[in-house]
């Protein structure tokens, strides 16, 4: 059985007397879409934030590859490969959409100190590369048009997949999406959801989704994790999860 | 090894007090940190005016004239509290209120230029030398000295401080605990916004918190006035340091941190001052500050805080 | 506020509230200006001066009375419009630099001593805001304690003279290293910290530097500091009327020059103006590099920066050395123009005047900074009988900016990477 791309072990996570997130496990497989759905204040977020690093966790095992990143700091989880969005979309608000896809390069320019100083033809060549690697993120998703304008002025759908852009222009191996389809329109929905199938087909990412919209969820999961009250109530198929009954009693009283 | 003990108790005592008054301006910090979340930088400075306009006031009765030395420390206190409070008042209305919404180093440079602003009206008004206090209270109780060992000497002034600082701080905290005022301070401190949707005036609670840190600094200022015998414009910049790393050492937000650090702080720094260098304890304050706000960033009596995302 | 009813009702309100103005300026006035305390041999006596309180109280009254309809009269008035500098191409703007470059070079030579004197002061204000600059305006840092590393880049210099006899240009680049040693051994432990208290933090050691520079006494010279710091030489020569070592040549002797001291002013201006314009060349040249867009998105949002695999301790790490390094190099240059360091040179004051131009021009804005740095060290010049009010008026200052605007007097435009459809 090949390794898991990512494995969650038995994951708690205790504010102080509250056990928001208790005894979660689940394992994600290379090129997976694979979604936590729940009432709110379930600890789906939580969940998110131990294995992005965001918490430290108070107990579990997370795994990227084999190796454990429990415990690492939210800066090297993303090094590994794990990058995430948020749920208030998290832009830089005052810097136009390019030059949020080129700060999301930061780790990857090589070029040193002294040859940026001093404008070497290297230290150019990589600036360029960075920039064709965004001008390629934005025609990607449709926001070609948008490239010099702040990102806190682009309607909300496209400051959506902005942050989606961000996130991919880092060669993840695991995308995160924390509610993606909040607050997109039916059309929009709909082009989100090609475009997880899309990401995930085309450029070897694994994806974890958080969502409420039900349609949504079925319609582009592989698997799905049912949580309540921070703990785990059901795992299975889209399938299997609409006819479960505890999940039906919990949450999906209209599907 | 005789001596140790008597001089240790005295050097304790000495921290005691120089501890009481930066407990009464620490609270001031700890009061509009926890309101408004913004450091007043000015609050040192507030202190120093309450020293001056303790002095003006003494100078004005006059020593002589036949009137009791108590009721003379009385009026001293009074009138600097209420005047200092007015400079409180004003301070905030001036230099606070408006930036209020503003990003946090607007605040900062605002409240720096009020710091600088009042060090320079008062050196202006007053003059930028030291100017003297006159002795009211010469005297102190001594014990010991038998055998020709170490004679302790608590002088009546620094008596003075810690006592009318622990009635001080009793009464604050009664009255914030029971009173509607407090409560409603105590409100605004957690939740400005709620407190703000529940019909509580927040502007009178800023307001008052202000008022209130400035006449316990006052206070503090005639006393340290009365027990050192000079002053300078100059005195609040560090004096305000110092007790704001005392509230850091407390907690933050917390007053009865800020009595806690206020006495750490000034027992700490006594006691380095004793036994280890006097040149080098200013650093004291410092390095405490630095080492606290590293370690244990909410300070002793407060809680941990969890970011969220 | 309910708008009033009627003019009276408006001049009643305004009327109360100018009244309570007015009592509360006469109390806060009273006891520092009004009862001035000043020494009869032994006693301090008190000696009422109320001129002072009473215009005070006037001038209160009559502004809070009139407040509705100046407010009124200035809404009515087209707004200040921020100077917005013609947009320029790139030819335009490098002849424009070309031009101001050429004219900072050559007028000292037709200046007097004094005005060439204030500008090699306005120039290492101008490096030093530039530098500081990089902490607080590009990445987001409240540093109060930039003043240490001034003093640790002077006193660099001062010791290498007095203890190993190092020459000016020997020292500089050692100055700036130990400055940006300074400045990283000091932010690795506190630039996690949350704004106002790195505020404090930094403030806390510039001080500590300050107190430890006048106790080490033997090492530093304490309070009286180190004197006879030699001024930079010139192409390996000194300017001075007669040889520094035995058997060596001056400037003027080498070049067949009659001796002038004005020379030597002028030659430490054009060395100024070099450093500030290295200054300036590095600070743009990272705004546009990678760091600094990091430096940007970290002061926008940590988190989702963190998010992204960016390291904030190493980014805002390197921020505050650099701010540190420019900082010595500043205070090296600082140490030979005066002959003489002491402590009394490195205090707090000088933190809040550099934090004052980088506010005040425009934080980010480098050109801001330099018209900052400029105004603020010439304006005190010009105003010499003033100079009592000096500092009061510096606060006020800092006070009414932040309240009218905080955004400075050039905002920063900062230069967007575009690109075409």
């Amino acid at each position: 059985m090949t390794q898991a791309l990512l494995e969650v072990e038995a994951l708690s996570m205790r504010f102080g007397g509250l056990l928001a997130v208790d005894a979660v496990g689940f394992a994600l497989q290379p090129r997976e879409v694979f979604a936590i759905i729940g009432p709110n204040g379930a600890g789906k977020t939580t969940v998110f934030n131990c294995i992005s690093g965001f918490y430290q966790p108070s107990s579990g095992r997370i795994a990227l590859a084999g190796a454990s990143i429990a415990g690492l700091g939210s800066h090297q989880v993303a090094r590994r490969g794990v990058v995430r969005t948020f749920q208030n979309v998290r832009l830089f608000k005052a810097m136009t959409a390019l030059e949020n896809l080129l700060v999301a390069q930061h780790r990857q320019m090589r070029a040193s100190f002294l040859a940026g100083l001093f404008n070497t033809p290297g230290y150019r060549r990589a600036e360029q590369q960075a920039l064709d690697n965004a001008l390629h993120w934005l025609d990607y998703m449709g926001l070609r048009a948008y490239a010099n304008r702040p990102a806190g002025n682009l309607p909300y759908g496209h400051q959506r997949r902005l942050e989606i852009a961000r996130c991919m222009i880092t060669r993840p191996q695991v995308l995160m999406l924390d509610e993606p389809a909040a607050g997109l329109n039916p059309q929009e929905k709909k082009d989100l959801q090609r475009m997880i199938d899309a990401l995930r087909r085309e450029h070897d990412v694994a994806v974890l989704l958080i969502e409420h919209d039900m349609g949504l969820v079925m319609g582009v999961s592989e698997r799905i994790l049912v949580m309540e009250y921070g703990k785990p109530i059901a795992t299975g198929t889209p399938e299997a999860i609409r006819r479960d009954e505890r999940v039906i009693k919990a949450y999906l009283g209209e599907a | 090894m005789d001596d140790f003990l008597p001089q240790l108790l005295q050097q304790l005592f000495n921290g005691l007090s120089l501890g009481a008054i930066y407990a009464l301006i620490a609270i001031g910090y700890t009061m509009v940190y926890g309101i408004i979340g913004m450091i007043n930088f000015a609050h040192g400075d507030i202190y120093m005016i309450g020293a001056y306009v303790g002095l003006v006031t003494l100078s004005a009765i006059g020593t002589q004239g036949g009137v009791p030395i108590w009721l003379v420390i009385g009026l001293m206190l009074v009138v600097a509290a209420v005047i200092t409070g007015v400079y409180g008042f004003v301070v905030e209305q001036v230099a606070y209120k408006p930036v209020r919404s503003s990003p946090r180093l607007v605040a900062l440079i605002s409240a720096i230029g009020m710091s600088i602003f009042l060090q320079n009206w008062v050196a202006l008004g007053q003059g930028a030398r030291d100017m003297a206090v006159p002795q009211l209270l010469p005297g102190a109780l001594q014990f010991g000295g038998g055998n020709g060992g170490f004679e302790i000497f608590i002088p009546y002034t620094r008596i003075l401080i810690i006592v009318v600082a622990v009635v001080l701080m009793v009464l604050l905290t009664l009255y914030i605990r029971h009173s509607r005022m407090g409560r409603a301070s105590r409100a605004c401190a957690q939740d400005m916004h709620m407190a703000n949707l529940l019909g509580i005036n927040t502007h009178r609670v800023i307001s008052f918190t202000f008022i209130l840190g400035a006449v316990l600094a006052a206070v503090g200022g005639v006393l340290i006035a009365l027990a050192v015998g000079k002053l300078n414009p100059f005195i609040g910049f560090l004096a305000g340091i110092k007790a704001f790393t005392a509230a850091v050492l407390g907690g933050i937000g917390s007053i009865p941190g800020a009595m806690l650090g206020g006495v750490l702080l000034g027992v700490a720094e006594t006691l380095a001052a004793a036994y280890i260098s006097s040149e080098y304890k200013d650093i004291v304050a410092f390095t405490l500050l630095v080492l606290i706000l590293l370690v244990r960033p909410t300070g002793l009596l407060g809680k941990p805080e969890v970011e969220k995302v | 506020m309910a708008a009033p009813t009627s003019s009276r009702d408006a001049l009643r309100s305004s009327l109360g509230s100018a009244l309570i103005a007015a009592v509360l300026t006469a109390l806060v006035t009273v006891p520092i200006f009004g009862l001035h305390l000043e020494r009869a041999g032994m006693r301090t006596v008190i000696v009422p001066q109320w001129s002072t309180v009473a215009w005070a109280c006037a001038l209160v009254f009559a502004v809070q009375l009139l407040r509705p309809w100046l407010a009124r009269a200035f809404a009515g008035m087209p707004r200040l419009q921020r100077p917005q500098l013609p947009a320029a191409t790139p030819r335009q703007r490098q002849g424009l630099l070309l031009a101001a470059l050429l004219i900072a070079v050559s007028w000292p030579f037709f200046a007097g001593r004094n005005a060439v004197d204030i500008a090699t002061l306005a120039m290492i204000y101008v490096m030093l805001g530039l530098g500081l600059n990089i902490v607080v305006g590009f990445a987001g840092l409240l540093d109060l304690g930039f003043v240490g590393f001034y003093a640790v880049g002077a006193y660099t210099y001062a010791l290498l003279f007095h203890w190993a006899g190092w020459s000016f240009w020997e020292a500089l680049p050692l100055a700036g290293a130990v400055a940006a040693c300074f400045g990283f051994v000091l932010g690795f432990p506190v630039l996690r910290l949350r704004g106002d208290y790195l505020a404090i933090v930094t403030l806390g050691f510039g001080e500590i530097i300050r107190l430890l520079l006048i106790n080490l006494t033997s090492f530093t010279g304490g309070p009286d500091g180190i004197s006879g710091i030699p001024k930079p030489t010139v192409l390996g020569l000194p300017l001075t009327r007669s040889p520094t070592t035995e058997g060596g040549t001056t400037f003027h002797q080498f070049f067949g020059l009659e001796f002038q001291s004005l020379h030597m002013v002028i030659a430490l201006y054009l060395m100024a103006l070099t450093l500030a314009l290295v200054t300036l060349w590095i600070s743009s040249r990272l705004i546009r590099m990678p760091i600094g867009r990091a430096w940007e998105a970290l002061r926008e949002d940590e988190i989702a920066s963190r998010s992204l695999g960016l390291h904030p301790m190493k980014i805002k790490l390197s921020a505050f050395t650099l701010g540190a390094m420019f900082a010595g190099l500043g205070g090296a240059f600082f140490a030979a123009r005066q002959g003489i360091v002491n402590p009394e040179s490195f205090t707090f004051i000088e933190s809040a005047l550099i934090l004052a131009i980088v506010v005040l021009g425009g934080m980010g804005s480098q050109l801001g900074v330099i018209v900052a740095a400029i105004v603020l060290t010439v304006l005190p010049e010009l105003a010499r009988e003033f100079s009592e009010y000096r500092m009061l008026i510096f606060g006020l200052v800092m006070i009414l900016m932040m309240v009218w605007r905080p955004q400075g007097l050039l905002p920063m435009q900062r230069p967007h990477l575009e690109v075409g459809p």
